[in-house]
């Protein structure tokens, strides 16, 4: 059955908005994560990504349309083997609701007069890789393609790694069949230096939505930029101290940071919040995001009630969310979401940066490193270790004073860390 | 001087405690079985194998009546109990010779006695009064089995009423018989009797005979009893046994106030076992047997580190087959085997050797509908089927119970000839989740009793070819 595409929401308030333009034609292939189409709306522009492998079947709504509203079908994808007389007649429904949805299950065909049922065959093994068979149980098989889910997805706990039933069981709870995130950036395509000219290097999909996020937030948000210096000799004495009672798990400059950020959020909340045409949205979580280069970009996985969670849970946490962001192994809603970010250049030597925030949130503290700098105390040169943090502000919803609120109250904890401990 | 430190120290030589110990030992463990009575336990010695011999004895005799049928004529046709039963105790011996083998050959150390724990891996055992020595073990396995319950009034007094035991070795052929329990141990003796030319009577408590197994099985067992000259009773009780000289009276509440007596020359027990817990030295470990039995997890645990329970002492289903599996489970997860998966009981057969025999495993068809499922049913009976004819034995029913939304084979039941060596085809196929369609696609051998088994699943789509 064909795939309804429909006009997307580029906001909870958006009703209408404008096709630009289709980057595919009618009858051309597409494959997972090909952009489709590009939406604009006043605020903003997005992409429409395919999904699913398919071919682009019938274009409902041509480019350069505008008033299209949201919900409205605005093309059909033809699954693979799915011939287009199958669109005929074919109505498409906008209840289906935006492209992360698999297309609606079909109605099931049941009948009073029990007919004799046509053969099951038992379901082919699909090849994984060239050669590489997916070992499953033929349960599992069975579960996993009435449902539509990717069996290339599920890991298996049965014998050399079969795929059992209980595996598809587990598997239909937590992911939705087909996810609707950029696929792992597949690794940079090295061109040899053969010649002079220069080369031209794909863009990869993550590339294009960090760079399309960040255009936007550069554009659509007016930043400020505060900067405070937090002397870091007392923090450094007491990670020492937490250090030596657990050798094997250290706990990180960054850690101490994340919790003073998240304490900091508790006392002036005004920061945990988003713009929006209609009111500003107060988070009543403290879910902070912490910015981890990975190849081909970055990503940023959030550690959630991060003012509830002690030193060395955060610490846990933060590494094994790291860990598995350099594999592009987090599932969405390990990043997506968050009301504040943390970004840390300190090890490479920064001094100094400004960030940009990272919409919809309305604030990011970039820190710089920590290093031994002449400081004036009490009237006398001394030296001490000190860090210069930057924290953009959207004006719309922090301004200077509240956002130099915050800063004082990190840098309070920061410069008082057994604070942070209570 | 012996070693009395060890790896692991099964309590128990029954099919739990010997697999278990073998496992450990091939695992490099350093292990020892203390065992009181004898290598092979109850399974070997006073229940499967023995039973097993006397029902073949019953099955040949059954023949016996039956040779003109098949063209066949013999005179002086007799049966002489005590050889029967001298055969089957001599099986039994082969079989205990066996494990003691086996268990040397595996360099098992066997200690003769009575185990009792004295606190966290420690245990002392005895034998006959003396003190045979104290061990300690950094993992002990208790696997001392089950015996028959008791109901309070209706003790057995070992004469003229009987446990199994008595009825594995019986003084006399009862002329007449009464089986208070109509569980496989009960259905397999009242069988044997009945086989032999006893007057046999059987009472349930439940409203069903064979109650474990699914209600179609249930009734078309209570009709070919009843074929077969058994005076069936269920929803049933006896509540008086009154001994005579040479015979017992009891008295049957068949509810809705109405009550009978029966006379019988003998009165076999069969109402269930409870676990050989005590006198074992629980109460110096801190575990407490719940209503005769040591509660455990997935990999027989009990909750006190070091200290596990397998096989009947730790709850049902009580067969033989289940004891060892868990003991492997339980052996492995000690050893560090990678990957060893808990323990899991819904995929157990279970045989009843009685005649006709019958056999199941998974689901039954009322617990599938109970727990949501929508099922897809197939049915075929063993009349149809070419091989059962030309063995003489047309009764029996292959049912197959599917999940209709993904074709989960859910459960198999099975009442008729072979059907006991048959049901491992059906465990093998849940075993490695099969759905209707390989079973479909499996190629059954002919002439055998086996394709009714394809026949059923083929039913199950409205699609048998026989029938």
């Amino acid at each position: 059955m064909p795939i309804t595409i429909t006009m997307p929401a580029l906001s909870p308030t958006m009703t209408e908005g404008r096709i630009a333009r289709w980057f595919k034609a009618e009858g051309e292939e597409v494959i997972a994560g090909d952009v489709l189409a590009e939406i604009e709306t006043d605020k903003a522009t997005m992409e429409i990504e395919a999904i699913d492998d398919g071919i682009l079947g019938k274009i409902l709504i041509p480019g350069e349309t505008d008033g299209v509203a949201v919900n409205t079908p605005i093309a059909l994808i033809l699954e693979e083997g799915e011939e287009a007389s199958s669109m005929d007649g074919f109505t498409a429904t906008a209840a289906v609701p935006a492209a992360a949805e698999s297309a609606p299950a079909p109605a099931p065909t049941t009948t009073a007069s029990a007919p004799v049922a046509a053969d099951p065959a038992p379901v082919a093994a699909p090849p994984a890789a060239p050669g590489q068979r997916i070992i499953a149980s033929p349960l599992a098989r069975r579960i996993a393609a009435d449902s539509g889910l990717d069996l290339a997805l599920v890991k298996g706990s049965g014998p050399r790694g079969r795929i059992v039933k209980a595996d598809v069981l587990g598997a239909q709870g937590t992911a939705k069949s087909a996810p609707a995130i950029p696929a792992a950036p597949s690794a940079p395509v090295v061109i040899p230096p053969t010649s002079v000219e220069p080369t031209e290097i794909p863009l990869t999909n993550m590339r294009k939505t960090i760079a399309k996020r960040l255009v936007a937030a550069k554009q659509d948000i007016p930043h400020i930029y505060l900067t405070i210096e937090c002397e870091l000799d007392a923090l450094l004495a007491l990670r020492k101290q937490v250090n030596e009672r657990r050798p094997d798990t250290k706990v990180s400059v960054n850690d101490f940071i994340v919790k003073a950020s998240a304490l900091a959020l508790k006392q002036v909340p005004a920061v945990n919040a988003s713009w929006t045409d209609t009111a500003v949205i107060q988070y009543n979580t403290v879910d902070i995001s912490i910015a981890v280069a990975i190849e081909g970009g970055l990503i940023t996985p959030i550690v959630r009630n991060a003012d509830l969670k002690g030193l060395a849970a955060i610490s846990a946490e933060v590494k094994e969310l790291a860990g598995r962001a350099k594999e592009s192994k987090l599932m969405p809603e390990e990043y997506q979401g968050g009301g504040f970010s943390i970004s840390n250049l300190g090890m490479f030597g920064i001094k100094e940066f400004s960030a940009i925030i990272n919409p919809p949130q309305s604030a990011i503290l970039a820190v710089g490193a920590g290093e031994q700098r002449p400081v004036v105390k009490n009237g006398a040169l001394s030296i001490a270790t000190v860090m210069s943090c930057t924290m953009s502000c959207d004006h719309r919803v922090v301004d200077g004073a509240l956002g130099a609120q915050w800063l004082a109250a990190f840098k309070g904890y920061i410069e008082d860390p057994l604070g942070m401990l209570l | 001087m012996a070693d009395t430190a060890y790896d692991l120290i099964v309590v128990g030589g029954g099919p739990g405690g010997y697999v278990s110990a073998i496992r450990a030992s091939q695992l490099g463990l350093k292990t020892a079985l203390v065992e009181a009575q004898h290598l092979g336990g109850i399974c070997l010695n006073w229940g499967c194998i023995p039973t097993k011999a006397l029902l073949k004895s019953a099955e040949m005799w059954h023949s016996l009546q039956r040779l003109d049928e098949f063209g066949l004529a013999a005179d002086n046709i007799r049966f002489d109990l005590d050889k029967i039963v001298k055969r089957s105790r001599g099986v039994s011996a082969q079989m205990m010779g066996g494990v003691k083998h086996l268990l040397k050959k595996n360099k098992v150390t066997v200690i003769d006695g009575w185990a009792k724990l004295n606190g966290p891996g420690k245990l002392n055992v005895e034998k006959d009064g003396k003190a045979v020595g104290s061990f300690t073990a950094k993992h002990i396995i208790l696997a001392t089995g089950a015996r028959a319950r008791e109901l309070p009034g209706l003790e057995a007094d070992g004469k003229l009423i009987w446990t199994y035991r008595e009825a594995l070795v019986p003084d006399v052929m009862p002329k007449s018989l009464l089986v208070v329990g109509s569980g496989a141990i009960g259905i397999e003796f009242a069988s044997f009797f009945n086989t032999l030319g006893a007057d046999v009577t059987v009472v349930e408590v439940m409203d069903r005979v064979l109650p474990v197994e699914d209600a179609e099985i249930s009734a078309l067992a209570h009709k070919s009893f009843t074929k077969h000259g058994m005076n069936l009773h269920v929803k049933t009780t006896v509540t008086k046994l009154e001994r005579g000289k040479d015979n017992v009276t009891a008295t049957l509440d068949h509810g809705d106030g109405k009550t009978s007596q029966i006379t019988t020359d003998r009165v076999i027990m069969a109402v269930g076992i409870t676990g050989n817990v005590e006198n074992i030295g629980l109460e110096t470990t801190g575990v407490k047997a719940d209503r005769g039995h040591i509660a455990v997890d997935g990999y027989a645990q009990t909750g006190v580190p070091g200290l596990y329970a397998i096989g009947d002492v730790a709850g049902p289903p009580w067969l033989a087959h289940k004891a060892s599996h868990e003991g492997i489970v339980c052996v492995e997860k000690i050893a560090g085997v990678k990957e060893v998966h808990p323990f899991e009981t819904t995929n157990i057969p279970g045989c009843t050797y009685c005649s006709p025999q019958v056999a199941s495993v998974g689901m039954t068809e009322a617990a599938a509908v109970d727990k949501g499922y929508k099922v897809r049913v197939g049915r075929f009976p063993l009349l149809a089927n070419g091989k059962a004819i030309a063995l003489g034995e047309p009764d029996g029913l292959i049912k197959t119970v599917f999940d209709d939304k993904t074709g989960e084979l859910l459960g198999a039941h099975m009442i008729g000839a072979e059907v006991t060596e048959m049901i491992q085809g059906y465990t093998i196929a849940r075993s490695l989740e099969t759905t209707e369609a390989e079973l479909i696609h499996t190629v059954f051998p002919h002439p055998t009793v086996s394709e009714s088994m394809h026949e059923s699943v083929l039913d199950s789509l409205n699609r048998a070819i026989h029938f």
